[in-house]
């Protein structure tokens, strides 16, 4: 029994010796996305890292060690949710072993909260289907009013960490919001000569942007979400194109450009590479300038 | 089915006022949250493989080895897991085996860990594989080859070690990652060899006693430090030290020390698609010191107190070199002159496979072996396919 004794009250002093002074909230987040919008909302008072770069494939991110390390560290974790991280999320968690940030806790933010998933399946699915995600479509961020949304949730995620922030997190967000609905009708009044234009892109990943901005998807290059096309699925989309009109094949920078550009000789479409994410190319260092390239460049493209 | 349980489960909290006071204080009927949301992640993966040797004699020790010619169940498991509360989270992995033609179910492993020790702490308990090293934690449908390392099966047995204990780790706070890991397990049952179980009635030729636990000093211990460090963003790194001590079955107070070093290393560019392309380098040398007891022998000889040591190793890579496919290398070397491993004499073994995944949910394998043991005039030839699914909720793996 003593040694357990010690071992608690040494625990306890180590509690106790802790300085009390008003370092930065350490938020993580499992995207640069939502690293922007955290730090729009967090302001001065956060210190903000993403475990995803910008140029990478937020679908298959390692659970490396060193993940954990941050994660045992951080006072907010933020993940996009509907099931998104599902392939690295939860050892990261477990070994990070910080019981601020696990799910239910209050340093645990679950981006998606609050926000009307699409493409929920209808009936029973199974992985027949491919990557589909029983919650809904994931890619949330692609949508400036669902930013809105998430802004939201880390808000209320940061005022649970740090109550004292709360009317600077409450000027940031409705600054921030404020500045999201003058740049969506800018947005929109740049996409507007394409409202209807239909597109192919490679993985699903886009519905949310193209619900905002009135465009349509006639098909993608994957057959079905995850699954690798084949020759008979390309046969279907080359003829989908002239058929459809698709002027564009949109692509992820971190996607092989082989597929789409076999489309592109046989039909003529042009292939667009679109980073979904902040700072997944030079220049796009925040949520803003995100729709400002994705909007500029479609808008070009479709002309 | 769930919601019966459920049901039941309001009733029995209604019976006990659990349930009224809950709901009492948001005003509300029972929540109508989804039953799914409750749910542990319920997975089955099955393992199979069509394997034929050039000699039917062949060395195939692991227990979830392709070790005969023809078809072989190498592992069903089911896996449950999930959040207990919110103080621990609790995982099972049940098995599900064939041995010929008669089924049976075997407990993997069943442990809780802790979710929020303060200071980087974490307590699992429960039957747990033993930390040592990269492979001995691993379940067999993660395997990069379709049969355990040599030298895995020559240290802890068939079926790796494994045994109902308790561990502590910490996570500490510097700037790279020191993961110090301890724990305490039981030291006897086919699934601790080296220690009180051995898989003959003898061990260099001293019967194997039956002892019991006395005191802490008959459990089996395990020390081991692992750190990782990220080389450049493409580029991590992941090394260990562990070290085994425990009882043996030769005497009254024999020991079994093991030590182990082990090395990863993987690469894949940022920018991988879909995980690919990536190359990893993995490799594990061990030592083990075995005392054995002096023993009065039926026959009048008596053998003396005697440290048996023996050590082995295995390097491996692997090369994803296009979407879906991995290519691999093996080569291994053990030193096997004492009879915990069948098989004696000094023992090398290269090996190279090819595998296909079709999506991460399913793989084909093809695997060839080439088998040389001293004791042996030809080496062995072996060839497997190996074949594996997974559905339901898998968590995922770490790295």
């Amino acid at each position: 029994m003593r040694p357990i004794f010690l071992f608690a009250s040494f625990l306890l002093t180590l509690q106790i010796a802790r300085p009390v002074e008003a370092a930065p909230v350490n938020v993580v987040t499992t995207t640069e996305d939502l690293a922007a919008i955290a730090k729009e909302v967090g302001g001065e008072r956060v210190e903000v890292e993403s475990l995803a770069k910008g140029v990478q494939d937020p679908h298959f991110i390692e659970a490396k060690p060193s993940f954990m390390l941050k994660l045992s560290r951080a006072d907010l974790f933020v993940q996009v949710g509907l099931e998104l991280e599902q392939a690295w999320v939860g050892p990261l968690l477990l070994g990070g072993r910080n019981g601020k940030i696990q799910s239910g806790a209050p340093g645990f933010v679950d981006a998606s909260r609050g926000i009307t998933a699409l493409e929920v399946p209808a009936e029973p699915i199974d992985r027949s289907a491919g990557d589909v995600h029983l919650q809904g479509n994931p890619h949330i961020w692609l949508d400036p009013m669902n930013g809105k949304q998430i802004a939201r949730n880390i808000a209320e995620g940061l005022k649970r960490v740090d109550p004292k922030g709360a009317a600077e997190y409450d000027r940031n967000l409705a600054d921030f919001s404020t500045r999201i609905d003058a740049a969506l009708s800018r947005w929109q009044e740049r996409m507007k000569p394409f409202e209807g234009a239909k597109v192919i892109t490679y993985h699903n990943s886009w519905p949310y942007f193209l619900k905002r901005f009135g465009l349509v998807a006639a098909g993608y290059i994957e057959p079905k979400p995850g699954i690798p096309s084949s020759t008979s699925h390309m046969r279907e989309v080359i003829a989908l194109i002239p058929r459809e009109q698709v002027k564009v094949i949109l692509m992820e920078p971190y996607f092989s450009d082989q597929a789409p550009k076999f489309l592109a000789e046989k039909t003529g479409a042009k292939v667009v590479p679109l980073p979904p994410s902040v700072s997944a190319s030079a220049g796009i260092n925040d949520y803003f300038d995100l729709f400002d390239l994705l909007t500029n460049r479609l808008a070009e493209a479709l002309r | 089915m769930m919601r019966s349980i459920l049901f039941a489960l309001s009733v029995l909290g209604a019976i006990l006022g659990i349930v009224p006071s809950l709901f009492a204080q948001e005003g509300i009927a029972p929540p109508a949250r989804s039953a799914q949301t409750f749910n542990p992640e319920i997975s089955l993966d099955g393992l199979f493989s069509a394997a034929t040797f050039s000699d039917p004699d062949h060395l195939q020790f692991g227990a979830h080895d392709p070790n005969k010619r023809g078809f072989t169940l190498q592992n069903l498991e089911l896996t449950l897991a999930g959040n207990v509360d919110p103080y621990f989270r609790g995982e099972a992995h049940l098995i599900f085996g064939l041995e010929d033609g008669e089924s049976f179910i075997e407990v993997e492993e069943a442990f809780l860990t802790t979710l929020s020790l303060p200071y980087g702490l974490q307590v699992m308990g429960g039957q747990f594989f033993t930390r040592f090293g990269r492979q001995n934690p691993l379940h067999p449908h993660v395997w990069d080859f379709a049969d355990q390392n040599m030298i895995n099966t020559l240290m802890f047995g068939g079926d790796g070690l494994r045994s109902p204990g308790v561990q502590l780790s910490a996570l500490l706070p510097l700037p790279f990652y020191l993961e110090l890991i301890g724990s305490a397990q039981n030291a006897e049952g086919e699934t601790a060899t080296s220690f009180l179980f051995a898989p003959e009635e003898t061990f260099a030729g001293r019967p194997i006693l039956e002892r019991d636990v006395h005191d802490e000093g008959d459990l089996l211990y395990l020390g081991r430090i692992k750190t990782s460090l990220d080389l450049s963003e493409s580029v991590t790194l992941v090394a260990g030290t562990s070290h085994l001590f425990g009882p043996n079955g030769t005497g009254e107070n024999t020991s079994t020390r093991i030590h182990g070093v082990d090395l990863f290393v993987k690469w894949k560019p940022l920018t991988a698609d879909h995980g690919w392309p990536f190359v990893t380098f993995q490799g594990e040398a061990m030592r083990r010191s075995y005392e054995a007891g002096e023993a009065a022998l039926d026959d009048g000889t008596v053998l003396s107190e005697e440290t048996f040591a023996n050590d082995g190793f295995y390097i491996q890579s692997l090369y994803g070199f296009a979407r879906r496919w991995v290519a691999g290398i093996r080569y291994e070397q053990a030193d096997a002159t004492d009879p915990v491993d069948p098989a004696s004499g000094e023992r090398w073994r290269a090996s190279s496979n090819l595998t296909f995944y079709p999506s991460e949910f399913s793989k084909i394998r093809l695997q060839y072996n080439y088998d040389n043991s001293d004791d042996r005039d030809d080496p062995i030839h072996a060839v497997f396919i190996q074949y594996a699914f997974l559905i339901g909720a898998h968590g995922a793996h770490t790295f």
